[in-house]
């Protein structure tokens, strides 16, 4: 099952449709980073709405996603756990450290939109950021 | 239906029946039955008189006593002399939700009812003193039956109490986990009294479930109210705090008591990852100073002097 790639302003939106195998896990982390390059965008979302079980492969991925496309300066943000599954997780001990989690996709962008902010303000104190 | 209806008829109307030992012992039930009915009135008083002298039913005035123990005597002599339970059974269970709120306590009603068996068991030793071998079985066929009706009496109480005592834990357990939403996007959980694995996991539920439906960006987890906390416990709440940062949200756990911190820190409990701030007040500054930044909190994820935020 191929998950769809969007890309909206800066950022890729990639959202889960339905449970995936763990070589579709893969193929949507090498498909995510090579769009970062690509596509020059400041941000990801991965939208994990409609995932109603999370299992240790998953939570990897989704980190290992996060740490990848930092290297390749994309700020990712994991969308839309769902209150149990986040309980379930948390039981296992799987709790995504060191990634960014908001409640739905409006929150990711403005998770993004601040984070990017921020940075620009970090890198080029001096010069305004084209963004609001 | 028909073999239930004869075997009634049996008990009750020995000439009916197969003969042999149930007439008899059918028959001894049946003089013992207008034995009491025509001594009605005067053991339905001698009852009230030794419930009043044992100091039960205190709760009840005099009257109040006598009319119950008449209606009580009537359904006691019709279960002897049905044999059926029924209609005892549903008398005590309405005696028991009238009784229970004025606060009767479990021995009374049992006391009563024993109370009940003696004075019918001394009357009849009376009736019968001249003829023993015929009280002997007088009492034979009466004892079962009366032990059962005290049995039925004793647990349609007990049952009752323990119904409302059920009902009681589920009201609680619905109103001991409010979920506030104090202003946009900022919820406060107050915790009070005791956490046990069942409450825990119910609070963490409902606060998953409120983050979610409130677009909580900023939750106080406030443990003011809470005496003792153990390692289970502790975990429980880390968990928690762990849980609502997947959906998003930043937990700040406010009014730790001296003796919770010294235990936690005693056994060990990791609370590094855990936001903490001294009381209730403070914990909400600390969550409006968060949403104040309109930019996400710092999530661990880079180290940004303070300076930087707009």
């Amino acid at each position: 099952m191929e998950v769809p790639i969007l890309r909206q302003g800066q950022y890729l939106i990639a959202s889960i449709q339905s449970a995936l195998t763990d070589a579709d896990l893969s193929h949507l982390r090498e498909a995510l980073i090579a769009q970062v390059g690509r596509s020059r965008c400041r941000g990801v979302i991965v939208d994990v709405t409609a995932l109603d079980v999370m299992d240790s492969f998953a939570v990897r991925t989704l980190r290992d996603i996060t740490h990848m496309a930092r290297l390749r300066g994309a700020e990712t943000v994991i969308v839309g756990i769902q209150p149990d599954v986040a309980f379930a997780m948390v039981q296992l001990g799987l709790t995504l450290k060191g990634v960014a989690t908001v409640l739905d996709l409006e929150e990711g962008l403005a998770f993004l939109d601040g984070r990017t902010k921020e940075r620009t303000l970090e890198v080029k104190p001096r010069r305004p950021s084209g963004r609001g | 239906m028909a073999d239930t209806k004869k075997s009634t008829s049996v008990t009750t109307r020995p000439a009916e029946g197969p003969g042999g030992l149930s007439e008899s012992s059918a028959g001894l039930l049946r003089e013992l039955v207008a034995h009491l009915r025509q001594n009605r009135t005067q053991l339905r008083e001698e009852w009230a008189r030794r419930i009043t002298r044992a100091e039960l039913l205190t709760a009840m005035t005099e009257e109040e006593i006598f009319a119950e123990a008449t209606a009580v005597y009537d359904n006691y002599v019709e279960a002897l002399e049905t044999g059926t339970f029924e209609a005892l059974q549903a008398y005590s269970r309405r005696l028991s939700e009238r009784i229970i709120p004025r606060g009767v306590e479990t021995d009374e009603v049992v006391g009563i009812v024993l109370l009940l068996r003696d004075v019918l068991a001394r009357s009849l030793f009376n009736k019968y003193q001249d003829n023993v071998e015929k009280l002997n079985r007088i009492l034979d066929s009466y004892e079962p039956a009366a032990n059962r009706i005290a049995n039925t009496v004793a647990v349609g109480f007990v049952e009752e109490r323990e119904r409302i005592i059920r009902q009681q834990q589920e009201a609680i357990r619905e109103l001991s986990t409010p979920v506030l939403q104090v202003r946009e996007r900022l919820l406060i959980l107050p915790i009070i009294g005791v956490i046990d694995p069942q409450r825990a996991r119910q609070l963490t539920e409902q606060l998953l479930r409120a983050i979610r439906a409130n677009r909580a960006k900023v939750v106080v987890i406030d443990v003011t109210g809470v005496a003792a906390m153990d390692s289970g416990v502790a975990n429980h709440l880390v968990q928690t705090v762990e849980a609502s940062r997947l959906l998003g949200a930043t937990v700040i756990v406010t009014g730790l008591s001296p003796e919770i911190a010294q235990t936690l820190v005693t056994i060990g409990v990791d609370l590094s990852e855990m936001a903490t701030v001294g009381d209730l007040q403070g914990g909400i500054e600390e969550a409006e100073r968060l949403l104040a930044d309109r930019a996400p909190p710092a999530l661990q994820l880079r180290e940004l002097p303070p300076e930087t935020n707009r």
